[in-house]
């Protein structure tokens, strides 16, 4: 039986996407009035399929944990969007920018979503200008791009070092002009706590108010999850504090298969991790390297005195530095994938080259770039950047290299979604971060932005009326239905055992411990061994954490850690199933690195015959082992190769 | 290099139940904490010792902790967003106090964000003054090439720059009259010098300020106390251009 269908539309790959708009079922005007969207979520997925849903006419309630709409992660994406514009006559297309996504995501995505998402990219600019997003401008007027990793051309689209900060208030702006005319009501301070599924479809969700601690029933006749990723499994990570895969997780327990759960993007420069007191890492942006190059010390004795302070970099003479990322990979240099300049700055350090005292930096070197370009272009292109590492760091970037080190920043597994974004479960989609689809076992960079606008401005809103067609007869959703009563039941009584523990360690005890386990087994380099040792190690603390917890304050009040208690309690298991997972994937691809599957000289090594396809895990109950779905990938118009960036 | 080690601080803090609850100043100390480390990081190493305590840990927002979101909003020693300049509280650092010092830290005060608990103040007055009219009537599809409307270099940039406000309300927190103006007009400013903003730029900034007087905001004196603490310094220029966009708006009535 297949039991996954992705609906991939018939055609060549340039024709799929018309051909389906053309054949999909569309909703009246009349009728979309009376039918009520949940959107969960208001980063760029959830904030432009909300306004954009509501322009159509359907009854949008959104959903955020934070104070604002505007407040979601999408917020904190520095470099930029990628989109087949060929402004730069350089070459660039639909195709070029559809290769290389499926390339970067080394050949695990599916060609069908991948090519939709390269076709609509050059929509997706077009809308933000029309929204006033100040992107960056050339002299002559026109729109300004730069160069990204993974790629040849220069197809990125920016405004300053804050892209996803302008292109989230575009979307948040459209947001608010829907919420001024009464299109949607925005819950904001609210986080979903479970999934409502009657007569087999998504009905609605149970939400928690976090300021009154109040529980509360929400219907409609489609729910939209787009939550973003799981990334804070790993404790210090790049996301915000507050994200989390809890809801995408409740919807994994109602029947949402999840999708590919191993493959987390690990990004290559991020300001390194400092003593034991530090919450969170924070990103430099990819597009630093245009004109930053990293290196090493070629001396280990080098290394060894800039470790204890006795001599700072600008002492080491050019011949003495390794610029390794050039030396290996001399075609794309210091414009490798992430995943690929994450691995070599890791083999540097194992190698004992590590610049900072922990042993754990490379250098990011801008001094050449200033020599050839002038300190002012420089300041222009990454002023706040190098702001915010002086502030960081207390050390001048325009004076002295930057260091970094690799760090969790994206998921690129998450809910499986069909063609039309639609989960298993009937009447539930997954957008943005949040679902799997595109970016294979590896996300280029600048992409994650193009994806979440992508799904919400230009295909949910089509994709959701060839659903939403059938419902049209089907009244609002009577929140007093037995399957709300069990749901916001089962919601309390896990609240209330939380509370009811009164042990003596605090929540961030237990992340902190997650995290070291999820970052040493399941993060970078993983083998067979290590896994299997994770999967214990997981469930045992998981066990201590459920008996030991200490979390003060009232269930009915705002209790900040409460909130992470929950979310903890389903990062556990994500990273449970992250473990199952990379387990059963022997072999190396994209993000996902086996020991037991590299090349003579290091580099990851795919296993097409027999790995070609997406791992959707589906739930079985409790402390029951998820069995496991494959849907396999077909390469219609792409000949597979190992990834070459030499 | 090891960064030193602040051996003690006394953190002096507003904690309140709820929006309904009296407040008051609870003092706490706190010992060995980085001088690298962030100061919610300390706050959160005083929250970890507080529950070992079986203390209610200080509840403060907080999320991207990247300087860029606009969650956090302390007012500490006197400032929004703490002594340092150009820095949200999440990226203002130990190493800008000093062992042995006192810390105060009180939230946003003014009665356009009421307290919710602690730390935490309610700003959806914000959210509501930009759903009054911050945004350019454009529904999804059907716009022109992104390069149809060229916009010099210089617009753009200057549009970037009122455009970089993250929300936080340190502006309002920082100002003697609870004013917004500061925030209102970032917003005004930067749709107003793009030709897409322009078209609506006069109803916009009717709607705005009206709605920003309806809230309970105070006016402004010019004292420069906004742009002084604002961590993205937006300049008061923008002040400067929304009473002309303003005016303009009142004249053509």
């Amino acid at each position: 039986m297949q039991v996954l269908d992705s609906n991939i539309p018939s055609g060549s790959l340039a024709e799929k996407w018309a051909r389906h708009k053309a054949a999909i079922r569309v909703v009246s005007p009349a009728n979309k009035r009376k039918l009520e969207i949940i959107v969960v979520g208001t980063g760029l997925g959830g904030a432009s399929a909300a306004a954009s849903l509501a322009e159509l006419g359907y009854n949008v309630k959104a959903f955020c944990y934070q104070d604002s709409p505007r407040r979601a992660h999408s917020i904190a994406a520095q470099g930029g969007i990628n989109a087949a514009k060929n402004y730069r006559n350089d070459n660039d297309s639909i195709y070029r920018l559809f290769y290389d996504t499926i390339k970067g995501g080394d050949y695990r995505s599916r060609e069908a979503n991948v090519y939709r998402l390269a076709e609509v990219s050059p929509n997706i600019i077009d809308q933000c200008v029309a929204q006033g997003v100040p992107f960056a401008r050339e002299y002559g007027g026109l729109l300004d791009t730069r160069s990204f990793g993974g790629v040849l051309v220069s197809r990125t689209f920016y405004a300053r070092g804050q892209t996803g900060q302008q292109l989230l208030i575009g979307a948040y702006q459209a947001l608010n002009r829907q919420i001024d005319q009464g299109n949607v009501k925005m819950y904001t301070r609210h986080e979903m706590l479970d999934l409502v599924v009657i007569g087999g479809k998504a009905r609605g969700i149970i939400a928690r108010d976090l300021v009154t601690g109040e529980i509360k029933r929400f219907g409609a006749h489609a729910v939209v999850v787009a939550t973003g990723g799981y990334g804070n499994v790993f404790f210090l990570s790049t996301n915000a504090m507050g994200s989390n895969g809890s809801a995408a997780w409740q919807c994994y327990k109602k029947g949402a298969m999840f999708a590919n759960p191993c493959y987390v993007q690990i990004h290559p420069t991020c300001i390194p991790v400092h003593g034991d007191q530090q919450s969170k890492l924070t990103l430099m942006s990819e597009s630093l390297r245009n004109d930053g190059r990293v290196w090493v010390p070629k001396k280990k004795e080098d290394a060894e005195k800039l470790r204890q302070g006795k001599i700072r970099p600008n002492d080491i003479p050019a011949e003495d530095r390794d610029y390794y990322l050039e030396r290996r990979y001399p075609s794309y240099g210091n414009l490798v994938p992430r995943d690929v300049a994450s691995r070599a700055a890791k083999e540097r350090c194992d190698a004992g080259f590590g610049v900072n005292s922990e042993g754990k930096a490379v250098f990011l070197d801008f001094s050449d770039a200033i020599n050839r370009l002038g300190r002012s272009v420089i300041e222009e292109r990454y002023g706040n950047l190098f702001q915010m590492y002086e502030k960081i760091t207390d050390v001048d970037p325009y004076k002295e290299p930057m260091q970094i080190y690799p760090a969790i920043h994206y998921c690129m597994g998450g809910t499986w979604v069909d063609y039309n974004l639609m989960t298993t479960v009937p009447g539930l989609y997954s957008i943005g971060e949040a679902n799997f689809s595109d970016h294979g076992a590896n996300r280029l960079g600048a992409s994650a932005l193009m994806q979440g606008l992508a799904d919400g401005y230009f295909i949910l809103p089509y994709t959701i009326g060839d659903y939403l067609a059938g419902e049209i007869m089907t009244p609002k959703t009577d929140v007093n239905a037995r399957e709300f009563s069990e749901a916001e039941e089962k919601v309390k009584s896990t609240l209330e055992k939380l509370m009811k523990v009164k042990g003596t360690k605090p929540v961030d005890y237990y992340h902190k411990a997650l995290g070291h386990l999820v970052w040493e087994y399941i993060g970078m380099s993983r083998n067979e061994a290590g896994l299997k040792k994770a999967i214990i190690e997981i469930q045992a603390l998981r066990t201590e954490f459920w008996g030991n917890v200490k979390i003060p304050g009232e269930l009915n009040n705002l209790n900040q850690e409460l909130e992470k208690a929950g979310r903890l309690a389903d990062f556990f298991d994500i990273a449970e199933l992250m473990a199952r997972d990379a387990l059963n994937r022997n072999e190396s691809c994209g993000g996902h690195f086996r020991e037991e599957s590299c090349t003579e000289d290091g580099e990851a090594k795919r296993n097409d015959e027999e790995f070609t396809y997406v791992s959707a895990w589906e739930y079985q109950g409790e402390n029951k082992e998820p069995v496991l779905h494959k849907e396999s990938l077909t390469f219609e118009s792409i000949k597979l190769s190992q990834r070459s960036y030499k | 290099m090891a960064d030193k080690i602040l051996k003690k601080l006394n953190i002096v803090v507003w904690r309140q139940k709820d929006a309904k609850s009296k407040g008051r100043f609870e003092t706490y100390a706190i010992e060995n904490i980085s001088q690298g480390s962030s100061f919610l990081e300390m706050l959160d190493i005083l929250n970890y010792n507080l529950i070992e305590k079986g203390i209610e840990p200080i509840a403060f927002d907080h999320d991207c902790r990247e300087g860029i979101c606009g969650m956090c909003s302390l007012y500490v020693n006197g400032h929004p967003h703490g002594p340092d300049t150009e820095v949200t509280t999440c990226q203002l650092h130990m190493r800008k106090f000093n062992d042995g010092e006192t810390i105060t830290i009180e939230p946003w005060r003014s009665r356009a964000f009421p307290v919710i608990k602690d730390l935490i103040v309610n700003r959806s007055a914000f959210d509501q003054i930009l759903q009054a009219g911050g945004f350019v009537s454009v529904n999804t599809g059907g716009v022109p090439d992104g390069n149809a409307i060229p916009i010099s270099h210089e617009d753009a940039e200057e549009a970037m720059d009122a455009a970089a406000c993250i929300g936080c309300g340190a502006c309002v927190a920082a100002c003697k009259n609870s004013s917004a103006m500061l925030f209102v007009s970032a917003k005004v400013s930067h749709l107003a010098k793009l030709p897409q903003g322009l078209v609506e730029a006069k109803s916009r900034a009717r709607r705005m300020v009206a709605k920003m007087d309806e809230l309970g905001f105070g006016g402004c004196t010019n004292t420069g106390a906004c742009e002084a603490e604002c961590p993205k310094s937006i300049s008061i220029s923008n002040i400067a251009r929304m009473n002309r966009e303003y005016l303009s708006a009142r004249f053509s009535e």
